[in-house]
């Protein structure tokens, strides 16, 4: 039952079956030892019938990874990708690489599977040489068969009288581990199936319904649980009355552990019932959340500041002729999944756990959900499944959290499947923040002075890394303390691009976040921790100052850019875009006035320019973005096709995220809690034209590409809006009543 | 608690259900038939969309009572992974998503766009999408998808290998 997506199409394993292995019931004294990393066939592993299997936590959150991957290995071994299955993300089966995370899967998260794979084509080699009688050096591979001196064998045939494995060199941890053997990888001018496309191997069974997600394990004897959220952030529970609930046919129980509280049933509809029958008392709440954030961002002591980029003179800004300075806006946006999150846990004697879920980072949720049971680590198996997207750290954690707990108080496994309002309101945040720009000018219009100073909360209030029990929403709910919460900054640089200015100065801040005890609006990372919020203001930043020297936007950037590679893009996007170089507004004063904008970014060694052109009604403030234009450099392209999908979905998703998304609050509560009051890009704001020009580096190592073109749609917009109307938005999102008010004001 | 008939994908069954529940967790959980999937519980995504008499409906909010009787499909009985139904083979050849958790409503809502205009407008396929969540953002290639299935459907495009995509 679980099998479909943990295998390929062709890729069988021989000597064990991973399905039964993951539903098997675990005795009392099972513990759970990760593969060791030092072992090829802890990585990798060839069948009797030459199929390819992969052991990795570098799990496929909806972006076609494995895919690449695939070729990755393939290219390696001399085989057709669709040889090549995978185990993906099972705390029991993969080695430890950290997860996935911050778009390093294909730059760093490949590179031990390139190396044992160049490791186990060695040894096949060595076999091959020995069965053919002809030297190894003469050999050559055709879709896993090996010719020389006349004949041939296959790898299927070479496997079956020799184990296949040795020692790897390990080195690195987290996303930096990396392995190596005797194999030598590929030199990339020699790559075949790498850089060609390919579809994805997982989305074909999705589309025809044969696919399973996370949402559809069920193990024996599963009940269904549901959680009840405190009413107002902060609020604790006086007193619970499950009176109607018990009449309820197919309630199980209550289990109510400090502020967290949950409801076990026989099944799905008994549980959503009994959540609403349940009555709880809760507290009001003494502290408030705050009336305006930005307001209190601004005006909130610091918990800790860092300097950041710097040079030159530091009064520059001071004796400049000309100097400009605005103030940028970002709010807390929402994970929001399609799915709310979900997770089944299976708790049996002696902590002896078993979790399904889609937690990018399954090797710490082992650790996280063993401190919250207070047992070894190797008592707890955290098996990844498909879920519903994931844009960090999303919120599957939590859901797994919750049904640890309510597994444990049961005795029986339980599937928590949050409902909406528990995914939008109560998920954890991006952060919001606030970005101060200054830049001043010399006498001859050169700039002369740039600062930056940022303040924001912590993206990883709610770590990333949910490693400790404190990461929990019901860990905190019950009073556990949040330990592995961590200061994470808005810098320059890491979260915008930098020009070329004589002299500039830099600093961010951290505002202490509102996560006491378990708040709604605590911090995590969302697509691209900072990022967005960075390059919004730097980039929109950086069209004003055009504005104010009467530039072309494009021609100011590349003034001051001198890196290669950016220049590419930003050259590539503007040409692709038919870009006539004039400076800003340029849009015509009728009902509904067109401009067009350019923004570009830089993130991990990934590159990307995009330009927005859109059309503003200036009765109704509404913004249409018509035409969005992206020249991506992400070094060797793997899979051009994949990379394709990814980057079209990012601009979309990004495009919503400045225009809609903004998590609502009042003093006690996050009023976003559907679809309708979380709002993001649906089909009617899809851009007519959206064209990609993929710049390909094959002399390059490949790069990320899972968050960077989120980057630079913001400020591509904004600066398109200021083209068609000459109004800047400088608040996230721009929709339609603050563009009207924004004209107004003009 | 009470018997109530329901036709899925072509089967009989007899479920014992609560009138009220909605027909989605009586599929998922009485059925095990996966393919709609809890979005929202709101009829606000469409990750739910199952067909009933040939219609969409949001079956996390339709109650099983009301679905007896009539014929429902889920994305799994439109097509067969041996034969494909035209629209499937259109997203699959536009690789026209990313997580999918969505794909049951853009699917489910596309055929029965198609079976009623096989020659959709911009603006029509819009309008007919305007109520379906997709949080990853794949819109972009849902829309190739829609148009080259409305073009096979038409048999003016039949699926063609791609080659696949040459870069």
């Amino acid at each position: 039952m679980l099998a479909t997506s943990r295998r390929g199409f062709f890729g069988v394993v021989v000597g064990f079956s991973i399905a039964d292995s993951a539903i098997a019931p675990r005795a009392a004294a099972d513990t759970v030892k990760p593969p060791a990393s030092d072992r090829l066939d802890s990585w990798i592993r060839i069948g009797r019938d030459g199929g390819v299997t992969v052991f990795t936590d570098k799990v496929d959150i909806g972006m076609g990874l494995q895919t690449a991957l695939s070729q990755i290995v393939a290219e390696e071994l001399d085989v057709s990708p669709r040889r090549v299955s995978f185990v993906l993300g099972d705390t029991a089966m993969t080695p430890d690489q950290g997860g996935v995370g911050g778009s390093t899967s294909i730059s760093n998260g490949a590179r031990p599977l390139r190396n044992a794979a160049a490791t186990a084509r060695a040894l096949l080699l060595q076999l091959a040489a020995e069965r053919l009688g002809a030297p190894a050096g003469e050999l050559t591979v055709a879709d896993g068969v090996v010719i020389g001196g006349g004949k041939s064998v296959s790898y299927g045939e070479l496997v079956r009288d020799h184990e296949l494995n040795g020692a790897l060199r390990v080195s690195g941890r987290g996303f930096n581990v990396n392995v190596e053997g005797q194999g030598k990888p590929k030199d990339p001018s020699q790559y075949k199936v790498v850089g060609k496309p390919l579809p994805r191997a997982e989305l074909a069974a999705k589309i025809l319904g044969t696919a399973e997600y996370s949402t559809d394990v069920r193990v024996p004897g599963m009940l269904h649980g549901r959680v009840m959220r405190p009413p107002a952030a902060g609020a604790k529970i006086e007193s619970v009355d499950d009176s109607a609930a018990k009449k309820i046919p197919g309630f199980v129980r209550t289990v109510v552990k400090g502020n967290f509280a949950g409801v076990v049933a026989e099944n799905e509809w008994a549980a959503i019932r009994a959540a609403k029958a349940v009555n709880i008392t809760w507290s009001k709440p003494a502290a408030e959340l705050p009336a305006d954030v930005f307001a209190h961002l601004r005006a909130t002591a610091p918990k800790a500041s860092r300097p950041g980029l710097s040079r030159g003179d530091a009064n520059a800004l001071a004796s400049a002729a000309r100097k400009i300075e605005a103030s940028y806006e970002w709010p807390f946006q929402a994970h929001a999944t399609m799915g709310p999150g979900c997770a089944v846990a299976d708790v049996r004697a002696g902590g002896v756990t078993t979790v399904w879920c889609g937690s990018q980072k399954n090797h710490a949720l082992q650790k996280g959900i063993a401190d919250l049971l207070r047992v070894p680590p190797d008592r707890v198996r955290c098996i990844w499944m498909p879920d519903a997207g994931s844009y960090g750290r999303a919120g599957y954690e939590d859901a797994a959290a919750d049904a640890v707990v309510l597994s444990q108080e049961t005795g029986k496994p339980v599937r928590v499947q949050w409902m909406r309002a528990d995914m939008t309101a109560w998920g954890s945040k991006g952060p919001a923040a606030v970005i101060d720009l200054a830049a001043g000018f010399d006498a001859a219009g050169n700039v002369s002075a740039f600062r930056f100073e940022s303040r924001c909360f912590s993206g990883s209030e709610v770590l990333y890394v949910a490693d400790a029990a404190g990461n929990f929403l019901a860990a905190r709910l019950m009073g556990l303390p949040n330990t592995s919460a961590g200061t994470e900054f808005c810098n320059f640089g890491d979260c915008c691009p930098v020009y070329e200015f004589p002299n500039l100065q830099s600093v961010a801040h951290v505002v202490p976040g509102l996560d006491d005890p378990a708040s709604p609006l605590a911090a995590t990372h969302l697509r691209d921790p900072n990022g967005p919020q960075g390059t919004f203001a730097m980039e929109s930043f950086i069209d004003e100052m055009a504005a104010a020297a009467g530039s072309d936007p494009v021609e100011f950037r590349l003034k001051y850019t001198k890196d290669p590679r950016a220049r590419a893009v930003i050259t590539a996007a503007a040409e692709r875009a038919g870009w006539k170089p004039r400076k800003s507004p340029g849009g015509d004063a009728g009902a509904v006035s067109r401009g067009r904008g350019m923004a570009y970014a830089v993130r991990g060694g990934t590159y990307v320019a995009t330009v927005a052109e859109v059309e503003v009604n200036r009765r109704t403030g509404a913004v249409r973005v018509t035409r969005m234009v992206c020249a991506h450099d992400c070094g060797l392209i793997v899979n051009p096709d994949g990379l394709r999908g990814v980057v079209c979905a990012n601009l979309i998703q990004s495009m919503g995220r400045a225009l809609k998304e903004e998590v609502l609050f009042d003093r006690e509560r996050v009023t976003s809690v559907d679809w309708n009051t979380y709002r993001v890009a649906r089909a009617g704001d899809v851009p007519e034209h959206v064209e990609l020009v993929l710049l390909n580096h094959p002399e390059l190592p490949p790069g990320g590409a899972g968050e960077p073109s989120s980057r630079p749609t913001a400020a591509a917009i904004g600066n398109a809006i200021f083209d068609a109307v000459g109004v800047r938005l400088r608040r996230v999102p721009m929709n339609a009543e603050r563009v009207k008010a924004a004209l107004a004001r003009a | 608690m009470a018997k109530i008939p329901l036709h899925v994908n072509g089967k009989a069954h007899t479920v014992d259900a609560d009138p009220d529940c909605p027909l989605l967790y009586v599929l998922r959980g009485d059925l095990e038939l996966n393919n709609p999937r809890f979005g929202c519980g709101l009829a606000q995504c469409g990750a739910c969309t199952v067909l009933v008499d040939g219609h969409p409906a949001r079956s996390c909010v339709l109650p099983v009572s009301r679905a007896a009787n009539k014929q429902i499909v889920t994305l799994n009985g439109l097509g067969t992974p041996e034969h494909p139904h035209p629209i499937q083979t259109a997203f699959i050849e536009e690789q026209a998503f990313q997580c999918g958790y969505c794909l049951n409503g853009w699917i489910l809502t596309a055929n029965a766009l198609l079976d009623r205009n096989p020659h959709p407008s911009e603006e029509e396929m819009r309008a007919a999408f305007a109520g379906l969540v997709c949080r990853c953002g794949s819109h972009v290639r849902i829309f190739d998808a829609v148009r080259r299935a409305a073009g096979m459907i038409r048999g003016s495009g039949q699926a063609k290998d791609q080659d696949w995509r040459r870069a």
